[in-house]
């Protein structure tokens, strides 16, 4: 038994959308509609047509892009309905999926049709169409015959007969091979499958190849290929009920530990590990804390329960510093914890060495005991990136988390100051003050011109280390001119000046439209 | 091919013994195993494990931390809200074996013992205030785990002291140019001992001895 869900593409990208399914609707691969629906084919939209000659078709027609992971993503439900009602399923491709009709069962195959299909339409696929017979292509090209919400049986041995009458075009689903060859066989000729069955085998395999064979073959009825049936994907969810509700921490962690173990040995005994987790507490039946955390590496059950321990901890206090008293009790007693595998990798990438990695996982038991201390936040891992400021090209990850959207440090960066790096970056910039010989501020025109030579400068915020009063200017360099970001609201023209101090000591100064600003040292 | 010489063993006692005190002898730690540090500055202060130092500016704490962090060993800056990774790795720190706590807060002294147990190296900048008991706490806790503490601020007790004397950076004049390097006179102060002085150039921190600052100047 097949089943055919037209224009797949279509429904699943309205789905993502949001859009009414029954509006017109394409979806465009290279400025070309590669699948259209019915509302919009009836409007006069065709497969292949320009973007342009398709929205001249149909003006109100909805372009959405093509996804093929969002359409076998949005596919995976189907296959869990029809897996219900018998297992083994195989998806052939998004939109199609092939399983043995279940007749026996539901006494002969129109009712098993008849049952998937009211199924399958009241879970809300609302254009589905099956098709019974012999083998996988008869049942294909039946499916394709079917109304919309309908079935088409083919009888056992009739094979032969229903595709008799089939045009050879079906055959360029087989992608440009089956394309190529619809037009040899047109030119040839051959219009229907039958035309094609009734040539001698021999002669065929010899004009067309083993291709071409195949294609005789499948149009007698004869092909016995077998589909792949699927197994169902394991579920690795785990999850952990306290009866009655625990509203404390400390009790909570204690209670999660063999949880924990038993994920992390469920997912290695299907040779994974978790790279990313989901963790859930549920309180009154609704989740109240979700949060994903990512690991560097992979997760043992002793990370997971630090991470359960953070997250409701942290759901309880806002601030990142906290005194012992006042951290333990969470706001309201949670009756679940639940564990969500949310990337797994083959545990065979994360291959131990053989003599184990015993210091360093002695460096993660003391860090995660200050991280206990401070908090989740207050232990950071300093990883670098690109960026034109000190402090864009330096980002600190909290540890035990991946660093994730950094800039890459491989690009130019036109606007860097150039010169060491400064050792010290200052988390936010200070107020400073810049003034030239006549205590008149210096300012940068917006031709880049500086208006007077920087004497003296100081900063008016505070700065690690005590404050900077009217520091003498030695010798100064600049300005490294740059206008980030102006597309989505960034600080505006700005300029970047060495100053060296009468102490020896450099500085890195911005000059902004918000004033000047101290970014970092050279100390 | 070389092959490293060990004494022979002696064919009077058993093999094994002899063997297993090698072994112990490996592992036990003495108290005054060397940490490494950048060439520049091995002369000047060697590192010992399980001593406190004392710089005056970040790029100093940066500097004594590099060699450890060079090696192969894990270091820890506690307190110091604007570490800058980009010149720590220009100077050779391996980010990945780096830990950062910008702010423990009031609970400097835990964390940073607990930094001292797992790493080798822990650079510290202390609030204003450090107490006798509160040093010397860190100070048998840096013995027992052979780790060095680099303090950047004041600090009852330490085995050496640095600080800059003078620095000066070449490059930039009034307008033109960049920050290119930078030439500082580094004193080191050692409890019982005479005061040595040291010209330390950056970027990479080097030594700058008489003959070669001619070959640049020469060269250059």
């Amino acid at each position: 038994m097949v089943v055919w869900c037209p224009d797949w593409s279509v429904v699943a990208a309205l789905e993502e959308a949001g859009a009414p399914p029954r509006s017109p609707a394409a979806v465009l691969h290279a400025n070309v509609v590669e699948v259209c629906n019915g509302p919009a084919r009836s409007e006069g939209v065709r497969r292949g047509q320009r973007r342009r000659d398709a929205q001249g078709k149909c003006p109100e027609l909805l372009l959405l892009p093509a996804n093929p992971d969002r359409d076998a993503r949005a596919f995976e439900p189907v296959l869990a309905t029809v897996e219900e009602l018998r297992p083994g399923v195989a998806a052939l491709r998004p939109g199609l999926l092939a399983v043995r009709a279940p007749d026996r069962w539901y006494g002969n195959e129109t009712y098993a049709a008849a049952t998937v299909s009211q199924t399958l339409v009241e879970s809300g696929v609302w254009d589905v169409r099956l098709g019974v017979a012999d083998d996988l292509f008869t049942a294909e090209q039946a499916a394709r015959t079917a109304d919309a919400q309908s079935w088409v049986v083919v009888p056992p041995g009739g094979s032969p007969a229903f595709l008799r009458g089939i045009p050879v075009d079906v055959l360029r689903d087989d992608g440009p091979r089956g394309r190529e060859l619809v037009s040899l066989l047109q030119r040839l000729g051959l219009r229907s499958l039958g035309d094609l069955a009734d040539l001698p085998g021999e002669a065929v395999e010899h004009r067309l190849g083993t291709y071409g064979a195949a294609v005789r073959r499948r149009a007698r009825g004869e092909d016995r290929s077998l589909f792949a049936a699927r197994t169902p994907p394991p579920e690795l969810d785990v999850q952990v009920p306290f009866e009655p509700p625990l509203d404390s921490v400390e009790a909570i962690t204690f209670s999660v530990r063999t949880t924990a173990e038993r994920f992390v040995s469920q997912l290695a005994h299907h040779q994974l590990v978790a790279t990313g987790v989901r963790v859930e507490a549920e309180s009154d039946g609704v989740v109240c804390s979700s949060r994903l955390w990512l690991h560097p590496r992979h997760f043992a059950a002793r990370d997971l329960v630090d991470r359960v321990h953070w997250q409701l901890q942290s759901a309880d206090v806002g601030g990142s510093l906290r005194s012992r008293k006042e951290s333990g009790a969470v706001r309201a007693p949670i009756e679940l914890v639940r564990f969500v595998p949310e990337v797994v990798e083959p545990a065979a990438a994360h291959g131990e060495a053989l003599w184990g990695t015993a210091s360093d996982d002695l460096v993660e038991r003391g860090v995660a005991r200050v991280q206990g201390m401070l908090g989740f936040e207050a232990v950071l891992r300093p990883v670098l990136q690109g960026g034109r400021s000190p402090s864009a090209r330096q980002t600190l990850v909290p540890w035990g988390e991946r660093a994730v959207d950094l800039r890459p440090l491989d690009r130019p960066w036109p606007g860097k100051v150039p010169g060491p790096a400064p050792v010290r970056v200052l988390a936010a910039p200070q107020d400073a003050e810049v003034v030239d010989d006549r205590d008149q501020a210096v300012d940068v025109t917006e031709r880049g011109v500086v208006t007077g030579e920087p004497r003296r400068f100081r900063v008016t915020g505070r700065v690690a280390g005590g404050e900077l009063p009217w520091q003498p200017v030695k010798a100064w360099a600049g300005p490294w001119p740059t206008d980030e970001s102006w597309w989505s609201g960034g600080v505006g023209r700005s300029s970047r000046f060495q100053m060296v101090g009468a102490d020896g000591r450099a500085w890195l100064l911005l000059r902004s439209p918000a004033g000047w600003f101290l970014e970092a040292a050279y100390d | 091919m070389s092959t490293t010489r060990f004494a022979e063993l002696d064919p009077e006692r058993p093999v094994v013994e002899q063997l297993r005190e090698r072994m112990a002898a490996m592992e036990r730690r003495p108290a005054a195993e060397r940490v490494p540090t950048l060439p520049a500055l091995a002369e000047v202060v060697p590192l010992h494990a399980g001593a406190t130092y004392a710089v005056d500016s970040a790029s100093l704490a940066l500097a004594v931390a590099a060699g450890a962090s060079q090696a192969g060993e894990w270091v820890g800056f506690a307190g110091c809200p604007d570490f800058g990774a980009e010149a720590a790795a220009e100077l050779g720190v391996e980010l990945s074996r780096t830990v950062l706590v910008p702010d423990p807060g009031e609970h400097w002294l835990e964390v940073t013992a607990a930094l001292v147990d797992v790493l080798r190296l822990v650079v510290l900048r202390p609030p204003a205030t450090v107490s006798e008991r509160a040093a010397g706490l860190l100070e048998s806790r840096l013995r027992t785990r052979s780790a060095v503490l680099v303090v950047q601020g004041p600090w009852p007790r330490v085995e050496a002291r640095l600080s800059t004397e003078r620095s000066a950076w070449s490059g930039p004049s009034a307008g033109t140019g960049h920050l290119e390097q930078r030439q500082a006179a580094v004193v080191v102060h050692r409890r019982g001992r005479a005061l040595q002085r040291v010209e330390l150039s950056w970027p990479g921190v080097h030594r700058v001895d008489r003959p070669q600052q001619h070959l640049r100047l020469a060269t250059g």
